[in-house]
């Protein structure tokens, strides 16, 4: 078993084109490293600043739950979880 | 170029107009690869504002859970602008995500969102990719059928 990573478009220029990669973690912050870790540049995407937070036009969902309702990057994560990726759909 | 059929195009003008004096979003979904915008979404503007517009996170959610359901994308992702011209803001260009999108903006200003308004209303489309911004032609067809053997 492993957590599944579901990749928008425009962010699978750092997985090969794959629309979904796996990795492992305790919290969604770990998680995202260990993504990170096989496709170098895709936390940056996702995370910025320091202390890291998610970035304010990138919606990350666990289970369909948006994490910003759920800890954050301190979102639990285990097994077998699906965590979503979607850019914002926003402008002036 | 933009081909996007008559009632599409009506049915986006019309949201737009509806929704003034706040900007009005959606996107008109087709099937991946196919460049046809036959399923029209309106969304809520979660910022409810006349000068910025975003897709409720859980809106976002299920619309894409749905479109991968069906296996499409989103053609056109269409939003207002109530009191400048049809072209992408500063904003827009930062924030534009979808780069196989053609980024549809409408403007309602100057009086265009009135029912008594029977002119034409601003409807122009783009492509945004990197932040760079391409104009395109659009071409409205009463149905796809007619462009059947075009791209």
């Amino acid at each position: 078993m492993a957590i599944e990573l579901r990749v928008p478009t425009i962010l699978r220029t750092y997985t090969g084109g794959e629309k979904a990669v796996n990795g492992d973690g305790a919290t969604l912050a770990e998680f995202i490293d260990n993504v990170n870790g096989a496709h170098p540049g895709l936390k940056e995407r996702i995370v910025e600043g320091e202390p890291e937070e998610l970035r304010r036009f990138v919606n990350v969902y666990v289970n369909d739950e948006d994490v910003r309702f759920t800890g954050g990057l301190k979102t639990g994560v285990k097994d077998g979880d699906v965590v979503v990726v979607l850019p914002a759909v926003a402008g002036g | 170029m933009l081909i996007i059929e008559k009632a599409t195009y009506d049915a986006i003008v019309a949201h737009a107009r509806r929704d003034h004096p706040d900007e009005a979003c959606g996107v008109v979904a087709g099937p991946a690869g196919s460049d046809r915008a036959v399923r029209f979404v309106p969304m809520l503007n979660a910022a409810m504002s006349p000068t910025f517009y975003e897709f409720d996170s859980g809106d976002l959610l299920r619309l894409y859970q749905e479109m991968d359901e069906r296996d499409e994308e989103p053609v056109v992702i269409y939003h207002s602008h109530t009191a400048t011209e049809a072209y992408p803001s500063r904003t827009d260009i930062n924030l534009a995500q979808e780069p196989g999108a053609h980024y549809v903006l409408v403007s309602t200003r100057d009086g265009a969102d009135s029912p008594a308004y029977d002119g034409p209303v601003e409807f122009r489309s783009y492509r945004i990719i990197d932040a760079e911004v391409v104009e395109e032609e659009v071409r409205v067809v009463g149905s796809y059928e007619e462009t059947k053997g075009d791209n």
